[in-house]
């Protein structure tokens, strides 16, 4: 089902990356050419203290802002959020569309026979994708969950691609910045830095492309289509 | 003959190259970054010869008072420093500005509240400070969430109150401010407002001019009053020697003097009309007689449910949105709502002082019916969808 807009509401725990993976996820499909907005729920977060995050991606402009009452898409980051009830939302799947898609953190299976009748109703695709175990595999940090969340969220819903994706990440990590002082130690300095960086965007990116090839496998063996037509905007250069 | 230039090109203390006001807002090639509203604020005061800004942490604005310091740091801003509170942080950039530099700070929710007293203080200083305020709830209980009850508040302090929508609308806005404030005919401080978190840690598309172009500096001898002149004793720190006696030239000042600064915000029209191209901005079909008044996030709310409107219902609808609520738009609001039958105001607060403005405004100018709904706080979001069912149960009722 092609829709104009897709949104993503990303229910997890503080220090999981959801508001990073919204901005990923969001200036990646910016980068694809297509309308996109993103933010973080409006809280004082705190490690471990249910967090949320959400994108919006469309083929118009967006003007919505805020919570999104009515996603497309969950992605639920942590067993937490099910298991526990950390969420904004009860259940955490409240106002799902029909047709939708639930990505779960998750080897096993959370819902309850009473959760799968209701969201079969609406047609609603549920994938257990246990990111965080396939961030330590890939990247050896679980720190890479929100990375291996947002690749499987495009292998799934696809239209937004890996080079779109690698901008996205590239962005979060490789922001401009001035270095005014100039001093042979300073730049030396950041050079050491930089080296890290890079390191840890190589893994970023890595972990992100497996995730999306072993997602889009799943969403091709469910019959799940692109979820949005193709990008009205060509791809521009995000400075 | 060769054409030969005379305008010498002139660079501010950060070295990049004065242009224009309508150079830089409007005709000087954009490039397309995607940034949250904090980081837009970055942007607009790196582009803005700002001389002054002063800064005390409160959510939802630390990021964008933060991001002005950096700027400091990447000399782009000439004096930064934090203030012991709102309070401390609105008397100082007074100072700042009262010596006549270009100045501007940030604050939301109950800084603002704290800071209060000195707002009219600004304007009845005449000084030309920015202050952007992210607009976050005021307690109890407790909400760090977005809620603009506060812009109700700052309504009648004589500062100009303008409603950025976006990222962009507060780039744009926030140069375009620091122009018609310090105008000479006009010369008081401008509120440029934003729903906190909506466009502060909202990230999105937004277009920029380059970077190595400013504004003009401040030319604060072109000023209505006299700056502060420390060298040439007794230093003029005051602009109220009246106030002392009780007599009744002290208040025949006070109060003439007070009605000047309402006239110097209606003196900025033409202006606030230019650099912001219009005081006011539609969107969906301009004949509907359905209509939401609206600023702010509650515009782009409002956008979405004529859009919904129109694909799921097949009912035309139009948003207004109010760019500037002080001045207020009168004329533009009365046009632009002359074949409307039913006006909805929905706000981001439970006073509804956006509802009162438009009932003062169209009384005895429309036979619309205003509703003042929807009407969410404490940090709700409002979604199209609430909007569209406001709409319906009104239209079932008739």
């Amino acid at each position: 089902m092609k829709r104009k807009r897709v949104n993503i509401r990303m229910p997890g725990l503080g220090g999981q990356g959801a508001v990073t993976a919204a901005h990923i996820i969001a200036t990646a499909a910016d980068y694809q050419g297509y309308y996109a907005v993103s933010n973080p729920f409006f809280g004082a977060e705190k490690r471990m203290a249910p967090a949320e995050s959400y994108a919006r991606i469309g083929v118009e402009p967006i003007f919505d802002r805020g919570e999104v009452v009515y996603p497309d898409v969950i992605m639920v980051f942590h067993n937490h959020v099910i298991t526990m009830g950390k969420s904004y939302t009860m259940p955490f799947y409240s106002g799902i569309k029909k047709n939708g898609l639930i990505i779960i953190n998750s080897e096993e299976d959370l819902l309850s026979p009473g959760d799968k009748a209701y969201l079969d109703s609406l047609g609603v695709k549920v994938y257990n994708f246990p990111a965080t175990k396939f961030a330590v595999e890939q990247a050896g940090t679980e720190l890479a969950t929100n990375m291996a969340m947002v690749g499987a969220l495009f292998g799934c819903i696809g239209s937004v691609g890996l080079e779109a994706i690698e901008e996205g990440i590239k962005a979060r990590f490789l922001k401009k910045f001035v270095a005014s002082g100039g001093t042979a130690s300073l730049d030396s300095a950041l050079e050491r830095k930089f080296k890290k960086k890079l390191e840890l965007i190589e893994k970023n990116l890595n972990t992100a492309r497996a995730a999306y090839e072993l997602a889009s496998s799943w969403a091709k063996s469910q019959g799940i289509e692109d979820f949005l037509p193709p990008p009205p905007n060509k791809k521009v250069e995000v400075a | 003959m060769s054409n030969v230039s005379t305008q010498e090109v002139q660079y501010n203390k950060s070295g990049q190259r004065i242009v224009s006001p309508d150079y830089l807002l409007f005709e000087a090639p954009r490039e397309k970054f995607f940034m949250t509203g904090s980081e837009a604020v970055k942007e607009a005061v790196r582009r803005a010869s700002v001389d002054a800004s002063v800064s005390y942490p409160i959510t939802p604005q630390s990021e964008a008072a933060h991001l002005i310091g950096e700027l400091w740091v990447e000399g782009y801003v000439g004096v930064y420093f934090r203030g012991e509170s709102e309070f401390g942080v609105m008397s100082e950039v007074a100072g700042c500005a009262l010596a006549g530099a270009r100045t501007i700070t940030t604050t939301s929710g109950p800084g603002t509240l704290r800071a209060f007293e000195n707002f009219p203080m600004w304007a009845g200083t005449r000084i030309p400070v920015q202050l952007v305020l992210m607009a976050r709830g005021v307690n109890a209980p407790l909400s760090i969430q977005p809620d603009n009850l506060e812009v109700g508040f700052l309504l009648d302090t004589g500062c100009m109150i303008w409603y950025a929508e976006n990222a962009q609308d507060l780039f744009d806005m926030i140069l375009a401010g620091f122009v018609v404030a310090e105008h000479p005919s006009v010369h008081v401080p401008v509120i440029t407002v934003v729903d906190g978190f909506f466009v502060s840690h909202t990230r999105e598309a937004i277009m920029l001019p380059p970077d190595d172009i400013a504004l003009p500096p401040y030319n604060p001898y072109k000023a209505p009053m006299p700056v502060i002149d420390l060298e040439a004793p007794p230093g003029r720190f005051l602009r109220d020697p009246f106030v002392m006696k009780s007599n009744y030239i002290s208040y025949a000042t006070h109060a003439s003097w007070q009605f000047e600064v309402r006239a110097a915000i209606e003196r900025s029209r033409p202006f606030a009309k230019h650099y912001l191209r219009g005081l006011v901005e539609e969107f969906g079909n301009p004949d509907a007689d359905i209509v939401f008044v609206a600023a702010g996030t509650a515009a782009s709310q409002a956008k979405e449910a004529v859009r919904l409107l129109k694909d799921e219902e097949g009912i035309d609808a139009k948003v207004v949105k109010l760019k500037t609520i002080r001045p207020f738009p009168y004329d533009e609001l009365r046009a632009a709502v002359k074949n409307a039958k039913y006006i909805f105001v929905p706000e981001f607060n439970v006073a509804g002082w956006l509802e009162r403005e438009v009932r003062k405004a169209l009384y005895k100018y429309s036979d619309a019916e205003i509703i003042g709904a929807p009407r969410v706080a404490g940090g709700m979001t409002m979604p199209a969808e609430v909007i569209v069912s406001e709409v319906l149960s009104n239209l079932r009722v008739k």
